[in-house]
């Protein structure tokens, strides 16, 4: 019964949102607002539809449905509740539906903003919310529909909406439950900060091609979005660190990023975001890249749209191997048509969109905006290339080569250094007019002052490798210019206006929050890159078999093994626990647990392992094994982790710039206020 | 960056157009594309030589075995796919020493596909003594999917003796789970 409402509900959606592109299509063309705003009340409509299938599945899911093939794939009886919430987006299916259900979400409630200056631009953003969000729901209804219920005929099991022939329904007593990897509360958080930051981008590309259809040439589509773009960018940057964060407590191997495809799918929007946000700021400060940010919104539209159906089907580690997704051609057509039609769309208005100002110096700001565009392309070209690599190389020379995760630290390390020197330097230059003169007068400062990281570094043992030397003082530089910003116009204030320090430091952020919002942020993404380098560069390991009682090196930690504990849990799983204690130095600094879970009823294990975390270094040991009869020897790998701590610390100061930034707004600033500092 | 509210003057911070316009606009032009070109050209080098450096060869164990008596994977850094035998599966947890044996699968979808799906060709690729095999050996904690008919990709080398030493091992369980969960890499 709540299969059939939840179907039939998602079978309304897709007839209303099509109704809703139709009727905003015509309502357009015959400047009649009466079908406009049915149009927008479609759109209204199709958040509390999704809600009631949503809301189905949830309740299918939560009291133990087996009938329904999707509930008896994803979900199982020792499953605790909220685990069975999330197996919603446990698979695909799940995760569409639910996908939709936030596109509804937010294109209603951008619905509800005040149009009335860009009324003209309403029928065209409902037109493209609505397209994507119907294209989602086919997809649901057709190919992969989490309703679909299990039916044994004579011959098979059948899976459909309705009774086959001369079938009965199948009901498991049991179902196989969700992966017991992602048996984890990260894993209940990731996937929808991911698909939020997925899902929150379609509303700036809407009012992009809106703006393109109309022929606004202006950036009020910008202005508009700008917001939304700053959430859907934090939402997406958690994902990925919250995904970085489940690997690197849960999958047992001592690190949190593989470069593995489906990773990389999920990154590939992040960096046309990222170059997206900054380069919107030269549209806006110099009406200037205004087909270039059309073309990165239109690439992280279509790179979301990829990210989505490649994170959950495996279709590139597929194209050797995996299971194959009915989907994944409907996909690609998708995407070709809308890259198409939205590039189209760009080259028709091009001329429109042509900008009155031209670059004038190399050290401009606007040309450091430029450049740090080119190196976010480049790392999303890399990366692209390396994914899709494979395919390339089997069809030019029918040998299939592929390329692991050195061929992506290589290629995009430089990358990512250049965008640390640009965080550095760019600041600091001015827009329009910037020699390197003038810029180099307010570098000097900075410049010299972060070098005394370098004999820092040295004095701690650090001279190899020459890159690593390099990359702290980047780091340094980095922090040195960001504080000097915040220093100088903190003080500049505090004199001017005779309020102390700290008063001054809190109106100037206050007063312009996009651009200290701004700095915040590239101090977090400097703190992950400290966290990085340590664990990229710095990592060391070591392994063994030890008795009760002996113990393991590495550098200046020592781990001894005091215990096994073996027992069974309520949900399922037999625990292996070991107890080692941790020494530093020959002084003990704590015990760890790291433990084996064997889940019985997907007959796997999951490694946990123990970490002990500080802002110097993480000491991070895995069970590999123990002998069930005596217990008395055990193997473990240790890892040192230097550093991977700011890692984490980097991420939450992150979410505090982009509040910064994009916390909203009590009153419109006058426009004296705003020529404080300029 | 420079404060976010003054929309009104966007051009307030700076000269006005044409005032210090020494250069004529195609010169500086040039002078940019120029320099985006470079960069653009520094990256390309940057993949392409990184791809070349770190080309893995993806083959089938079928395809392995006859280049490699063909003698033409000297020293190559190979990928391979195939089926985990699962009474082959050897651990010394002593030494971390992971031994097992693969069998051949499949690499084209199509003849997947045509077998019925992946979890029946890895069934079939176990239960058929005439497929080709191909001893791995690994060092590293024993993963927690390594099972039999579990899809093993493989990273490494092969070396004379026909054993293929992996430095990475990635596996998947196809008959349960759908998901992509990222593999658990060794190493």
């Amino acid at each position: 019964m709540a299969a059939d409402i939840g179907f039939g509900s998602l079978f309304i959606t897709l007839i209303v949102a099509l109704y809703g592109v139709g009727a905003a299509i015509y309502g357009e063309r015959n400047k009649d607002n009466m079908w406009v705003d049915s149009a927008r009340n479609a759109m209204l409509l199709t958040f509390p539809l999704l809600t009631i299938s949503v809301a189905s599945l949830i309740y299918l899911l939560v009291t133990d449905q087996y009938q329904i093939a999707y509930v008896a794939r994803v979900s199982s009886r020792s499953m605790p509740v909220y685990l069975k919430v999330a197996a919603l987006w446990g698979s695909q299916a799940g995760s569409l539906v639910f996908w939709s259900w936030l596109l509804a979400a937010f294109a209603s409630a951008v619905t509800l903003r005040k149009w009335d200056r860009e009324r003209d631009l309403l029928p065209w953003v409902i037109v493209v919310s609505l397209g994507t969000l119907a294209f989602f729901l086919v997809m649901n209804i057709f190919f992969e529909n989490p309703f679909a219920k299990l039916w044994q005929t004579a011959q098979r099991v059948v899976i459909a909406m309705t009774a086959p022939e001369n079938a009965l329904p199948l009901v498991p007593r049991d179902g196989q439950g969700l992966n017991p990897l992602l048996r984890h509360p990260g894993m209940v958080i990731h996937p929808p900060m991911q698909y939020l930051g997925f899902v929150a981008f379609i509303i700036p590309y809407a009012f992009a091609m809106a703006s393109l259809i109309t022929g606004r040439a202006d950036d009020s589509w910008i202005r508009i979005t700008r917001k939304w773009t700053l959430w859907a960018w934090l939402f997406l940057s958690l994902g990925l660190v919250l995904g970085m964060r489940w690997a690197y407590d849960v999958l047992g191997w001592g690190g949190y990023w593989g470069w593995d495809p489906v990773e990389i799918s999920a990154f590939m929007p992040w960096l046309t975001g990222t170059a997206f946000l900054h380069s919107v700021m030269i549209q806006e400060k110099r009406v200037m890249f205004k087909q270039w940010n059309m073309v990165l919104i239109i690439l992280t539209y279509d790179l979301v749209i990829f990210g989505t159906f490649l994170t959950r089907s495996g279709v590139l580690s597929s194209v050797h191997s995996f299971a194959q997704s009915a989907i994944g051609p409907l996909f690609f057509v998708f995407i070709a048509l809308t890259l198409t039609a939205s590039l189209g769309l760009v080259l028709y208005r091009w001329d429109d969109l042509k900008s009155k100002n031209s670059l004038k110096s190399f050290f401009s700001r606007e040309a450091l905006f430029l450049l740090n565009n080119l190196l976010f392309l480049g790392i999303l070209v890399a990366s692209f290339w390396g994914v899709i690599f494979p395919l390339i190389s089997e069809l030019a020379t029918g040998q299939k080569v592929t390329v692991g995760p050195p061929f992506y630290e290589r290629a995009t390390a430089p990358l990512f250094g250049g965008l640390m020197l640009l965080m550095g330097v760019a600041p600091l230059a001015a827009w329009g007019y910037s020699s390197w003169k003038t810029l180099n007068r307010s570098l000097v400062k900075p410049f010299f002052a972060s070098l005394t990281v370098i004999p820092v570094t040295f004095a701690l043992g650090i001279w190899q490798p020459w890159y690593a030397v390099l990359a702290f003082w980047l780091i340094g530089f980095v922090i040195t210019v960001t504080i000097c910003e915040f220093w100088r116009g903190s003080m500049s204030r505090a004199r001017r206006f005779d309020e102390n320090f700290f008063a001054a430091l809190w109106q100037l952020v206050k007063r312009h929050r996009r651009r200290y919002g701004g700095y915040i942020i590239h101090l977090s993404m400097i703190l992950m890159a400290l966290g990085i380098l340590g664990i990229e560069v710095f990592q060391a390991e070591t392994q063994g078999t030890i008795a009760q009682g002996e113990s393991l090196q590495l550098g200046v930690y020592s781990m001894t093994y005091e215990r096994l504990d073996n027992f069974d849990t309520d949900d399922g799983r037999n625990l292996a626990r070991a107890m080692v204690s941790v020494s530093k130095n020959g002084k003990e600094v704590g015990k760890l647990y790291p433990r084996r879970d064997y889940f019985y009823d997907s007959q796997q294990f999951v490694t946990i392992p123990g970490v002990r975390s500080t802002l110097a270094d993480d000491f991070y040991v895995i069970l590999i094994d123990w002998k069930p009869i005596s217990q008395a020897g055990a193997t473990f790998k240790i890892y040192h982790n230097p550093l991977v701590k700011w890692m984490w610390i980097g991420a939450w100061v992150f979410t505090f710039g982009i509040l910064v930034a994009a916390w909203p707004e009590k009153k419109p600033h006058s426009p004296r206020q705003t020529r404080i500092r300029s | 960056m420079q404060g976010q509210t003054n929309y009104s003057g966007v051009n307030n911070d700076m000269p006005e157009e044409n005032q210090l316009e020494t250069n004529p606009q195609s010169s500086s032009k040039t002078k940019f594309i120029i320099g985006g070109l470079l960069i653009v050209a520094a990256i390309i080098y940057l993949i392409a030589s990184s791809t070349s450096k770190s080309a893995q060869y993806f083959l089938t164990v079928e395809e392995t075995l006859q280049k490699s008596a063909a003698g033409e994977l000297d020293g190559r850094n190979l990928r391979i796919s195939g089926a985990v035998i699962g009474d082959t599966i050897q651990y010394d947890s002593e030494t971390l020493k992971l031994t097992f044996t693969i069998a051949h699968v499949p690499g084209d979808n199509k003849e997947i596909k045509a077998e019925g799906g992946l979890a029946a060709v890895l069934h079939n690729a176990v239960s058929d003594p005439d497929r080709p095999r191909l001893q791995v050996i690994y060092e590293g904690p024993l993963p927690d999917l390594l099972q039999n008919e579990a899809q093993a990709i493989i990273t490494g080398y092969l070396q004379e003796d026909g054993v293929f030493y992996a430095d990475e091992l990635l596996l998947k369980c196809p008959t349960k789970y759908e998901e992509a969960v990222p593999g658990q890499a060794g190493g």
